[in-house]
C-alpha cells in the first residue's frame, strides 16, 4: 500500500510511536523461519542467523535443536552455546526452567512443531516458546508449513505425510517476524536424499512441491500485510493504496448481480485478493426487486464476499466513501441500457461514480 | 509462454528480491556451489564487482568469466563479456542484476538482451532482479514508494523463466544490515534511510514480491496441467481455477492514445489479462485519412505506445475511423472481446460541454461489453 507520511503534531499520535518504537527495542522477540517442505535449508538459515548474532555480540543458546543435521549445520551448531534438553522417554524436551534461568538474549528453538510427552510442562513446544517470550527471551525457531493446522489436511492431501504436530496459524500471525525460505523443488530434494527419477525431479513431485511453494508464500505475504497494517497504525499512517486486489461489487435490483459477483469471486480467486458486495437500501422496493436483491446478497455471501447494506441518499457517495476506506482497487458496477428521466435531470450515477472513483478502475457491466 | 525450441533453449532462473542487499546475489552463488558439487559446469558470466565482502566470500571457489572493460567519457566501466561466456559454454552461467542498462558502446542496450543471447545459444542462465524492475508493476511500484523505477525488464522475459525463487528477508533484518553500512557504502546509508528505505515502504515491496512469486509458481502449475494432460493431485481450494476456466477466456482491449496514460492502461491491461489467463490486444483509431496525416508529435506519441505494448507482447492494430468510440467497439466485437480498457476522463468541465466525453459514448455504445476505466496509477493521489 502507498502510504502518506501524516506530519500532524497529535501529541496521542507521537506518544504512541514512542511506544511502539521503545516496546519493539524491548520486548522478546519470535522470529520464525517458514519452509514449504522438509530439506528447503530453514534450519540453516535460522542457525546462520544465530552465529551472526553471536558474532555481533548478542548472547545466543540453543534450547533445541533437530536429531538428523547436514555437515553443514553441524558446523554452525559447533560454535553456539547449548542449554542441553530434558531427556525424556519421549522424545527430548526444551529445558524452559534452565534457559529462564540461564537468561540469553536469544534462544534457538527448532523445530517449533513438536509435542512434548504427557507429564511435561507444556504440552506442546509452542507453549513453550511463549513461556520464554514472556521471560524476556528471544526465539529464533523453524516450521515446515506441513505443521499448521488449517494447512495440514490439503498438504496431507497432496503429499500423502501425515502429522499430528500442529500449530495454530494465529500463532504465526502473531510473530514478530516471518521469513519464508524458498529454494527451487529440485534442491529441496537433493537434501533430503529423495530418489531421483534418471531424468532428474519427476514432474509428479515437482508439481506437488510447486503447490506447497505457492501456499508458502502467500502465507507468508498474508502475515506480511497484517504486520504492515500494524505498524502503519502504530505510526499514524493512513494506507491509500492496496499491494493487492480488492474488489468492489455494487449492485442493485435490476443489474447483471450474478454475472458480477461471479466475475469478483474469480478475480478474487486469481488475485488471492479480497471481494466486497455492497447494496445502497432503495426506498419503495417492489417485493419482486426486495426478492432480487436478497438472492443476490445471498449469493454474494456463498462466493466468500464481505457484504455490506448502505443507507443513504447519495448512492456514488456511498459507494466511494465505502471503497476509499476499504482501500479498493477495483469497482464493478452495472450501467442500465435505459436512461431514465432521473438520470437526465442529474446526470448519469455511472458517469458519476467515474469522475469521483479517483484511483480505482471501475468496470462497467451493462445490463 | 514463448514459442521455443525445448531442446536446445536453454532454461532461465530467476532470484527474485524485493530491494538491494536482501541476498538474492548471495542465494543465487550458494545455489551455484551446491550445483557444482553435483558436477554442474557452471561459471560465474557476470558478478557486480563493487558487491558486499559476504557476497564477494561467497564468489570464491567458482570460475568468472572476466568481465569486458568499456571506456566511457573518461571511465572504465566493466560489463558482461558475453562472447567471452559463449566461447567458454558452459552448462550454467550466473548472471548478477538482470535489469541493468549497459554503457554506450556495449553491444546490446540491456543485460536481459545479452542474457537472451545466451540463452539463445543453449546455456541455463539463473539471475537476479527486484520486483520493482518488473515492466508492469511500475505504475504500482510509483503508487507505494514514490520512486519511479527508470530500469525495468518486459514481463515477458521474467515470464520465460522456467523457475523463480523468492529470496526473502525481514526488514527489520534489511534495515539493520543497511544500518551497519553491509549493503551500501555508510555516505549513503541516511539518505537511502530517508526514501526508499522506509520500513513501510519495504513492507509493502516485500509483500509484493511474495504475492507475485506465488503467482509466477502458480502460473507454471497451469501450463504444467495443460500440457501433461495429467491430474496430479490437487489441493480441494484449487476448485475456482476449473470453474474459472469453463467460463470463457477474457480477451482485453486496450485503447490505446497519444495521452501518456496510455503506457499505464498498457501495464495494468497486460497484467490482468496475464492473472485471468486471457488475452491482450490493443488498437489505436486515427479520424483522419491516412495515420501519416497525423500531428508528427501525436503521430510519435502513439507510436511510442504501440511499440510499448508489442515489448509486452500484446497484438496492436491501427483503424481509421470517424467515430472513434463506435471503430473500437466495432472492432471489440469482431475480435470477440470482453473488456475494453480505457483511460479516465479529463475532469475539466468544458471537454465535457463540448461533448467529448469520449468515455460516456463508449458505456452507451457497449451494449453487451464491460468496459474498464482504469485508474490514473501514473499519477500519485493527493491524501
Amino acid at each position: 500500500m502507498r502510504v502518506s507520511e501524516v506530519s500532524r503534531s497529535d501529541p496521542e499520535q507521537l506518544l504512541r510511536q514512542v511506544q511502539a518504537e521503545e516496546s519493539k527495542q524491548k520486548r522478546a522477540r519470535l522470529k520464525i523461519f517458514l519452509g514449504y517442505a522438509s530439506g528447503v535449508g530453514k534450519s540453516y538459515r535460522m542457525l546462520d542467523e544465530a552465529r551472526r548474532r553471536h558474532e555481533r555480540g548478542e548472547d545466543v543458546v540453543i534450547g533445541a535443536v533437530q536429531d538428523r543435521q547436514s555437515e553443514e549445520v553441524q558446523a554452525l551448531l559447533g560454535k553456539l552455546e547449548v542449554v542441553p534438553p530434558l531427556p525424556t522417554s519421549g522424545g527430548q524436551v526444551v529445558d524452559v526452567e534452565a534457559i529462564l534461568r540461564r537468561r540469553p538474549q536469544v534462544s534457538v528453538i527448532d523445530p517449533l512443531a513438536c509435542d512434548n510427552p504427557p507429564g511435561s510442562r507444556n504440552r506442546h513446544r509452542w507453549q513453550d516458546v511463549e513461556e520464554l517470550l514472556r521471560g524476556g527471551i528471544s526465539v529464533l525457531t523453524s516450521i515446515n508449513l506441513l505443521h499448521i493446522e488449517e494447512f495440514r489436511e490439503r498438504i496431507e492431501e497432496v503429499t500423502g505425510k501425515h502429522t499430528t504436530e500442529t500449530i495454530p496459524k494465529a500463532f504465526l500471525l502473531a510473530a514478530d517476524e516471518i521469513v519464508v525460505v524458498d529454494v527451487p523443488p529440485d534442491l529441496a530434494l537433493a537434501r533430503t536424499g529423495e530418489k531421483f527419477t534418471p531424468t532428474g525431479i519427476s514432474t509428479d513431485q515437482e508439481r506437488q512441491l510447486s503447490e506447497l511453494r505457492e501456499l508458502a508464500l502467500l502465507l507468508t505475504a498474508e502475515v506480511v500485510e497484517a504486520q504492515l497494517e500494524s505498524y502503519l497504525r502504530a505510526h499514524g499512517i493512513e494506507p491509500l493504496f492496496g499491494t493487492h486486489e480488492r474488489i468492489l461489487v455494487c449492485i442493485t435490483p435490476r443489474s447483471d448481480a450474478m454475472a458480477m459477483i461471479a466475475s469478483g469471486e474469480r478475480n478474487k480467486e486469481r488475485f488471492h485478493g479480497e471481494l466486497f458486495v455492497v447494496y445502497v437500501r432503495q426506498p419503495n422496493l417492489s417485493a419482486e426487486d426486495q426478492a432480487a436483491v436478497d438472492r443476490y446478497l445471498t449469493a454474494a455471501r456463498e462466493a466468500g464476499a464481505s457484504v455490506e447494506i448502505l443507507g443513504s441518499s447519495d448512492p456514488t457517495a456511498a459507494i466511494i466513501e465505502f471503497a476509499r476506506r476499504n482501500r479498493i482497487t477495483q469497482i464493478f458496477i452495472g450501467h442500465s441500457l435505459r436512461r431514465n428521466w432521473r438520470d437526465r435531470l442529474l446526470g448519469d450515477p455511472v458517469q458519476q461514480l467515474i469522475r469521483s472513483a479517483d484511483g480505482m478502475d471501475v468496470r462497467v457491466f451493462p445490463h | 509462454m514463448p514459442e521455443r525450441d525445448a531442446t536446445r533453449r536453454g532454461s532461465l532462473k530467476i532470484y527474485l528480491g524485493y530491494a538491494a542487499g536482501v541476498g538474492k546475489t548471495f542465494q543465487m552463488l550458494a545455489d551455484g556451489h551446491a550445483a557444482v558439487q553435483r558436477g554442474t559446469d557452471l561459471v560465474v558470466a557476470y558478478f557486480e564487482p563493487h558487491a558486499r565482502p559476504d557476497t564477494i566470500a561467497r564468489a570464491q571457489g567458482l570460475e568468472m568469466v572476466p568481465h569486458r572493460k568499456i571506456e566511457y567519457r573518461g571511465s572504465v566501466f566493466e560489463e558482461m563479456d558475453t562472447e567471452a561466456v559463449l566461447l567458454r559454454k558452459p552448462q550454467v552461467a550466473l548472471v548478477d542484476e538482470l535489469a541493468h542498462t549497459n554503457v554506450p558502446g556495449s553491444e546490446r542496450g540491456k543485460r536481459w538482451e545479452d542474457v537472451q543471447v545466451l540463452l539463445d545459444a543453449g546455456l541455463e542462465v539463473w539471475t537476479t532482479v527486484n520486483v520493482q524492475h518488473i515492466e508492469s508493476l511500475n505504475d504500482q511500484i510509483w503508487q507505494i514508494t514514490g520512486i519511479r523505477v527508470r530500469e525495468t525488464v518486459p514481463d515477458w522475459v521474467v515470464k520465460q523463466a522456467a523457475e523463480i525463487i523468492a529470496v526473502d528477508l525481514t526488514p527489520e533484518a534489511l534495515l539493520n544490515r543497511l544500518k551497519r553500512g553491509a549493503v551500501y557504502d555508510r555516505q549513503l546509508v541516511q539518505k537511502a534511510l530517508d526514501g526508499f528505505f522506509k520500513e513501510s515502504n519495504l513492507g509493502a515491496l516485500r509483500e509484493l514480491t511474495l504475492r507475485e512469486a506465488a503467482h509466477e509458481v502458480e502460473v507454471r502449475q497451469s501450463v504444467y496441467d495443460e500440457t501433461s494432460g495429467l491430474q496430479a493431485s490437487r489441493i480441494p481450494e484449487s476448485r475456482p481455477r476449473e470453474a474459472a476456466r469453463e467460463q470463457g477466456r477474457e480477451r482485453i482491449l486496450i485503447h490505446v492514445t497519444a495521452d501518456p496514460s496510455t503506457a499505464m492502461l498498457i501495464r495494468r491491461g497486460r497484467r490482468i489479462a496475464d492473472y485471468l489467463h486471457g488475452d491482450c490486444l490493443a488498437l489505436f483509431v486515427h479520424q483522419t485519412p491516412q495515420f501519416s496525416d497525423l500531428p508528427p508529435e501525436e503521430r510519435e506519441a502513439v507510436e511510442k505506445h504501440l511499440h510499448f505494448a508489442r515489448n509486452l507482447q500484446i497484438e496492436t492494430r491501427i483503424l481509421q475511423g470517424h467515430d472513434i468510440a463506435e471503430t473500437v467497439v466495432e472492432f471489440a466485437r469482431r475480435n470477440q472481446v470482453t473488456q475494453i480498457y480505457v483511460a479516465r476522463p479529463q475532469a475539466r468541465f468544458w471537454q465535457r460541454l463540448l461533448g467529448g466525453n469520449f468515455v460516456e459514448d463508449i458505456v452507451r455504445m457497449a451494449q453487451d461489453l464491460q468496459i474498464t476505466v482504469v485508474a490514473d496509477r501514473s499519477r500519485r493521489q493527493a491524501s
